[in-house]
C-alpha cells in the first residue's frame, strides 16, 4: 500500500508537468482504441451481416440452387412420376439449408432417388449466407444452439437417463429405417436411409426438425426437443459402446452376418480343402523293399 | 486290399457275386491307372521320422492351446480391456485364438498324418448296380405275400375296414387333447375383432405417453403413438393392465400418425370424417403377418413393411399398392378433444393385423 502510495504521489507531483497533458491524451486514445478493436467489428460485422448476408445468400442462390429450386425457391413445378424435380424451399427455415448444404447434399450431382453425402461446396460463411436468404423468404426451423442437442450441462445420472430413454425413442421412431443400430438401410425405389455413425449432433438435429428428402419430420409438436436431445445422445452412446464380440460387419444384422461366414467362412475352408488335396510332394525313387 | 506291386496297372477286383466278372471289350483298351509314384515319407526312413515328430508336434501344440484357453478363460473378464487388440477384447482375442489354434492344429496334424504317413495307394472298386439282386428282391415279395395270406386280411373286409377305422378315430382323443393346450379363450374370436380403443381415448406417444396436441403437428410429421390406456395414471383412471393381457393390447392398440395436405387425401366411402386436418391414423400392425409398420416415406405417402415388403399408400386409404398384404391397414376415425388433444372415434371398424379364418364373418 506505500508503495502504491509511493508511486501515486510521485505521479502526482508530475501531474501538472509540461508532458501531462499529452499523456493523458496518449493513453486516452490508446484504450478507447484497443477497447474499439476488442467490441466493435463483431457489432459492425452482425450489423452488417443482417443487410449482406441475405444478398450474398440470394447471389449464391441464383448460381447454384435456383437452376432446380427456381429464382425465388419456389420449386420447379415439374412433376416425373410422382415427383416435384425441386421442391419449394419456401418456410423451409435455416436447418433445411444447414442440413442440406452442411453434409454436402446439396447441390446434388443429379436428380436421382437419393441424395447422397458428399463434399461439402460451401464454407461456412456461405452456409450461412444461404441459410439466412432461404430463412428470408418464410418462417421456417432455425439453426439449433449448441445446447439443444448437446447433454453437456447435464449431471451424470440426468445423462444416463436421457440416454436411455433416447433409446427408446430411437428404437420406437428410427429403426425402422435407420436400423437399430443407426447403420442405415435400404428404401424403395432405390433410396437409402443413410448411416447416422458419425453424424453430427446438429445435423441430427437439423434433419428430425425438418424432415430431408424422404424422411418424415419430428417436429417439436412431434417429439419434444428435449426427446430430439436424448436420441442424439443415445446415438452418441452406441458409438462409444465396444465390440465385445469382435468385427461389427456394419452392425447390419444377421443378414450380412450370415452371409460373410458362409462366403467368407465356408469358402475359405472349401479353398483351403482344394488346395491341400491338390498338393503333394513325391519323390522320384522307389521303395527298395517293395 | 493287398497290392503287392503298384507299379503295374491294376486289375478290377469284384467283390460282390452280381458285379459283373467279365466286361464287353472296349474299342479301346483299358489303359489302367499310372504307375504309382512314392512320397519322400515312404522311401526314406528320416523323412518319415521328421514327419512323426511334426504330426505329434502339432498334437502337443494344441493340447497347449487348450490348457491356454482355460488359463485365459480364469484369468481375463469379459467386461474389462475390451478394446486390446485392434479394437478387440483381452478376454474375446485370447480365447478365440487359443481354441481356434488349437482345434486348427488337430486338423493339421491329421491332415498331415493322412498326406504323409498313411498309405496312399490307389485302388479301384466297380460300382455296384443300385438294385438289389433278383432273388433276393423274389424272397422279399415271396414273405410278404406269404404274411398277407395267413393273416387273411385279404379275404376278411370287415376286419381289415374296422381296424382301420379303429386306428383312425383313434386321432379324435389326440384333436381334443391338442385343442385343450390352447389357452381358455383362445378360440374366442371376437377377442381378435377388438382393440383397447374407446371412444374419446387420446392418442400418446408410444414409449413417452404424452399427449398430442393436433396444432402442433405439422405437415411431414409421423408419429408412432399407443392408447392412452396403455399408460395407466391416478389422473386418466385408465385400469393398470399386467403381463400377456398388456403385451396383448399393447400389440393391438398400436398406431401410426401422419399429417399430410389434406387435398393429398382421398377419404375411403364413409371416412370422410375420420381425419383432423390432414392428420390421418392407421393400425400399425401389418394386415399379411402382423409386422409393426412405420418405413413411412413422406413425398409419396407410402408406408413399408420391412417383413414382406407390403406397401401401403396412406393418403389412398391405405390401400395395398404392392406386396403380400390382401387388404388396407384400419384406419383409426380421429377427432379432437376439448384441450385439443388427439383422440379415437371409436375402436377401429374392423380387426387389425393378420387375415383368419373367421375375420370375413364379423
Amino acid at each position: 500500500m506505500r508503495v502504491l502510495n509511493r508511486t501515486a504521489g510521485r505521479l502526482s507531483r508530475h501531474r501538472r508537468g509540461p508532458l501531462a497533458g499529452l499523456a493523458v491524451l496518449l493513453l486516452g486514445l490508446l484504450i478507447s482504441g484497443s477497447l474499439y478493436t476488442a467490441f466493435a467489428p463483431a457489432q459492425a460485422t452482425s450489423q452488417a451481416s443482417q443487410a449482406d448476408q441475405v444478398a450474398q445468400g440470394k447471389e449464391l442462390f441464383l448460381a447454384s440452387c435456383a437452376f432446380c429450386h427456381g429464382k425465388n425457391g419456389e420449386g420447379i413445378p415439374t412433376v416425373r412420376d410422382g415427383y416435384q424435380i425441386g421442391p419449394s424451399l419456401v418456410g423451409v427455415g435455416a436447418a433445411a439449408v444447414d442440413f442440406q448444404v452442411g453434409t454436402g447434399r446439396m447441390p446434388m450431382a443429379s436428380p436421382g432417388a437419393q441424395a447422397p453425402r458428399k463434399a461439402v461446396v460451401f464454407n461456412d460463411e456461405e452456409v450461412a449466407a444461404l441459410a439466412a436468404y432461404v430463412a428470408s423468404l418464410a418462417p421456417g426451423p432455425a439453426i439449433p444452439n449448441q445446447s439443444d442437442y448437446s447433454i453437456e450441462g447435464l449431471s451424470e445420472e440426468e445423462r444416463q437417463e436421457a440416454i436411455s430413454r433416447g433409446g427408446q425413442i430411437f428404437l420406437t421412431n428410427c429403426t425402422a429405417c435407420h436400423n437399430f443400430n443407426g447403420a442405415g438401410g435400404a428404401m424403395p425405389r432405390g433410396g437409402y436411409a443413410p448411416s447416422l455413425h458419425g453424424v453430427e449432433g446438429k445435423y441430427i438435429y437439423e434433419a428430425l426438425l425438418t424432415g430431408p428428402q424422404n424422411m418424415p419430420n419430428f417436429s417439436n409438436g412431434n417429439l419434444s426437443p428435449d426427446e430430439k436431445r436424448d436420441v442424439i445422445a443415445y446415438l452418441d452412446s452406441i458409438e462409444d459402446t465396444p465390440e465385445y464380440a469382435g468385427f461389427a460387419l456394419g452392425g447390419l444384422g444377421p443378414v450380412s452376418e450370415g452371409l460373410f461366414a458362409w462366403l467368407a467362412g465356408i469358402g475359405s475352408l472349401v479353398g483351403a480343402a482344394v488346395w491341400i488335396a491338390s498338393h503333394t510332394t513325391r519323390s522320384k525313387k522307389s521303395k527298395v523293399n517293395a | 486290399m493287398s497290392h503287392d506291386d503298384h507299379s503295374t496297372a491294376l486289375t478290377p477286383e469284384v467283390h460282390d457275386s452280381h458285379v459283373p466278372t467279365h466286361r464287353e471289350v472296349e474299342p479301346l483298351a483299358d489303359p489302367g491307372l499310372p504307375p504309382h509314384t512314392w512320397r519322400p515319407t515312404d522311401v526314406d526312413p528320416k523323412a518319415e521320422k521328421r514327419a512323426e515328430r511334426q504330426i505329434a508336434a502339432m498334437f502337443i501344440a494344441a493340447m497347449i492351446m487348450a490348457v491356454l484357453f482355460v488359463v485365459a478363460y480364469f484369468s481375463f473378464e469379459v467386461g474389462d480391456n475390451w478394446d486390446t487388440f485392434a479394437g478387440m477384447g483381452a478376454s474375446t482375442v485370447s480365447l478365440g485364438v487359443t481354441l481356434g489354434l488349437s482345434l486348427l492344429l488337430i486338423g493339421i496334424g491329421i491332415i498331415h498324418l493322412a498326406r504323409k504317413l498313411m498309405a496312399d495307394a490307389e485302388m479301384v472298386e466297380m460300382r455296384h448296380p443300385a438294385a438289389s439282386p433278383q432273388e433276393d428282391r423274389d424272397a422279399t415279395i415271396q414273405a410278404l405275400t406269404d404274411g398277407l395270406d395267413e393273416a387273411g386280411i385279404g379275404r376278411r373286409p370287415l376286419v381289415r375296414n374296422t381296424m382301420l377305422g379303429a386306428m383312425g378315430v383313434l386321432g379324435l382323443p389326440v384333436v381334443v387333447l391338442l385343442r385343450d393346450l390352447a389357452p381358455g379363450d383362445a378360440l374366442d374370436t371376437s377377442k381378435l375383432a377388438h382393440t383397447i380403443w374407446e371412444p374419446e381415448m387420446r392418442l400418446v406417444r408410444d414409449v413417452v405417453g404424452t399427449p398430442i396436441l393436433a396444432s402442433e403437428i405439422e405437415v411431414g410429421d409421423l408419429i408412432n403413438a399407443a392408447p392412452e390406456a396403455m399408460f395407466p395414471t391416478e389422473e386418466n383412471g385408465y385400469p393398470e393392465l399386467e403381463g400377456a393381457e398388456e403385451q396383448s393390447e399393447k400389440a393391438k392398440g398400436a398406431i401410426i400418425i401422419v399429417r399430410m395436405d389434406p387435398d393429398d387425401i382421398t377419404p375411403a366411402k364413409g371416412r370422410e370424417k375420420w381425419t383432423v386436418d390432414g392428420i390421418i391414423c392407421y393400425s400399425k400392425i401389418c394386415t399379411h403377418v402382423g409386422c409393426p409398420i412405420s418405413l413411412y416415406e413422406r413425398t409419396t405417402h407410402h408406408v413399408l413393411c420391412p417383413c414382406h415388403q407390403s406397401t401401403f399408400d396412406l393418403a389412398d386409404a391405405a390401400k395395398v399398392v404392392f406386396g403380400p398384404a390382401a387388404r388396407p391397414l384400419p384406419q383409426l376415425p380421429l377427432a379432437v378433444d376439448g384441450e385439443g388433444y388427439l383422440v379415437a372415434q371409436s375402436d377401429f371398424n374392423e380387426p387389425i393385423g393378420a387375415s383368419y379364418w373367421e375375420r370375413e364373418k364379423q
